[in-house]
């Protein structure tokens, strides 16, 4: 593994931000996560199914190297949550 | 000599523009190897062979739309001496093809697939400025080649290492953040930087997203040319989907059947077996619920197949139709072919490479023609229960339900249990309510028992 990037809990508000952000621009290219804003649900507002979910979580996972579990999904509700578990 | 012809990819289908030869006169080709790929309504599919032989002419120039069953090319026997190809563009297909594609305005340029604006992406030619030369003004791959030999369009067209198109705002001030030099990105020529690119480059395993699964950032949504293209792209689906869904409707006496089925051993099951996987093996439910209607499927064959010349014909093998909604509208359902005989985890991966393809705009012949009967997960959007519209002449269509915790009676005692609604919409001329119902039966019993899956 090249650079192994911000270890788990050593997050800062601003790249978990970043990394919620990244891992769903990936998935919807076009997204207007201002106009979602820190509380809009993210499955919803960005219509994202199971898939695209996982791929999400899994693209998160990668950039953060924070381990998500099953469990962990519900925490993923929004940019604010996302950011309250990244940053735990 | 037999003919390569446009096939019908689908009971809606009566046209496709062919986008691009992937062979050329001479060339020895075998059954089942791709030779063009086709634009319809719902994506561009790679199209193969039906026989061995030597590609002889190829009469339909790309960007041409025709009907199906037109002759796109003629294959000689195999052994067969075909004199080299031209230099000149094949003559179109006067005959044939339909004067349907529209003229575009002058300046707009008109191109006429996904797979000439992926090609003028990759080489970073502005489509703008290119004279298009197929019907109406289409841009043709020719077209591109053409563009790229010509100094002034090619100056800009291979533009030095690292000059990417336009950079994101939040892509811009990411890289600030994370120092990374935006000169330096691998982003192929003028393609638009994205935070990820930027990601992929400053943090190490993010990397090679090109590679990953998920949908690729299709950048540059700003050019008017891919506007207008989707646009219209999305208009032709509806009309097709407006076509199909009437004739359903008209001429398929619906039947429709429900059951609830408890997910609780299922989602306990996939829970402790995603626990141990890195999140790329990991479930999602509606791999279960999949692969569980492709069980049912297989056991009640008179459900899984096609109603045609007023008779039921069974399919060969359960190839089941994955119900896919587009992002900007429209819908499209591939098959994965012989699901019932797919582990859970090749019904995953096979699902998640569907999908993928299908947004992305390229699929295979035989997964648009081939679906046996179709599945429909509209519960992910979060709807409790879908009676669906049967996509002919499949004869059944499967729906589930959003997955919910609900009060459930397990053993006398009032429980709280994950729940799905399970419907069937089947088609009354070739089966009666007595075989739907033993369907669903099926369906619910597998998911009792997700460990046989």
């Amino acid at each position: 593994m090249p650079d192994p990037g911000p270890g788990p809990g050593t997050l800062t508000e601003t790249q978990a931000r970043e990394a919620v952000a990244a891992a769903l621009l990936r998935i919807v290219p076009d997204a207007d996560l201002e106009e979602i804003g820190d509380d809009g649900v993210l499955r919803s507002e960005l219509e994202l199914d199971s898939l695209d979910f996982l791929s999400f979580v899994e693209q998160l996972s990668s950039t953060t190297h924070v381990r998500i579990d099953e469990d962990d999904y519900p925490q993923l509700r929004t940019m604010r949550t996302s950011i309250a578990f990244l940053t735990r | 000599m037999s003919d390569f012809t446009m096939p019908s990819l689908g009971a809606d289908m009566d046209e496709g523009t062919l986008l691009e030869w992937l062979v050329k006169p001479g060339d020895t080709v075998h059954k089942g190897d791709i030779l063009a790929v086709v634009d319809t309504s719902k994506a561009a599919v790679e199209v193969e062979s039906f026989s061995d032989g030597v590609m002889e002419n190829l009469v339909v120039e790309p960007g041409t739309k025709v009907p199906v069953g037109a002759v796109l090319a003629t294959l000689a026997p195999v052994g067969t001496e075909v004199a080299p190809a031209p230099a000149a563009a094949p003559a179109p297909a006067p005959a044939v093809a339909a004067p349907a594609v529209k003229a575009a305005p002058a300046h707009e340029p008109l191109v006429s697939s996904p797979l000439v604006r992926r090609e003028a992406e990759r080489q970073g030619i502005d489509l703008t400025e290119v004279t298009g030369t197929g019907r109406g003004g289409a841009i043709t791959r020719a077209d591109l080649a053409r563009a790229v030999a010509t100094p002034t369009v090619a100056a800009p067209a291979r533009p030095a290492r690292g000059a990417a198109g336009r950079v994101t705002p939040y892509a811009r001030k990411l890289a600030r953040e994370l120092g990374v030099d935006l000169d330096q990105l691998p982003i192929r020529d003028r393609r638009t930087v994205r935070a990820a690119d930027v990601r992929a480059t400053a943090g190490g395993p993010a990397a090679a997203p090109a590679e990953a699964p998920a949908p690729k950032p299709e950048a540059s949504a700003e050019a008017p040319a891919r506007k207008a293209d989707q646009a219209s792209r999305r208009e032709e689906m509806r009309r097709t989907i407006a076509t199909v869904m009437a004739r359903s409707k008209r001429e398929i006496p619906h039947y429709y059947l429900t059951v609830t089925i408890d997910l609780d051993r299922a989602l306990d099951w996939m829970r402790e077996r995603n626990k141990d996987l890195a999140v790329t093996e990991r479930l999602v439910p509606a791999a279960l619920l999949l692969k569980a209607a492709a069980l049912a499927a297989a056991s009640n064959p008179a459900l899984n197949g096609f109603w045609a010349d007023d008779a039921f014909q069974p399919g060969t093998g359960v190839h089941l139709g994955i119900a896919v909604s587009l992002r900007g509208g429209g819908l499209v359902a591939p098959a994965l072919h012989d699901a019932d005989r797919l582990s859970v985890e090749e019904v995953m991966a096979g699902m998640r490479d569907i999908v993928t393809r299908a947004r992305a705009g390229r699929l295979r012949r035989a997964e648009l023609s081939d679906p046996t009967i179709t599945v429909t997960n509209l519960g992910e959007q979060g709807v409790e229960s879908v009676h669906g519209v049967i996509y002919p002449p499949q004869v059944a269509l499967v729906g589930f339900g959003r997955i919910a915790e609900r009060p459930w009676a397990v053993d006398g005692l009032l429980g709280v249990r994950p729940l799905t609604v399970a419907t069937l919409a089947a088609d009354h001329r070739a089966t009666d309510g007595f075989t739907g119902g033993r369907f669903l039966a099926a369906v619910d019993e597998r998911l009792q028992h997700p460990e046989d899956l």
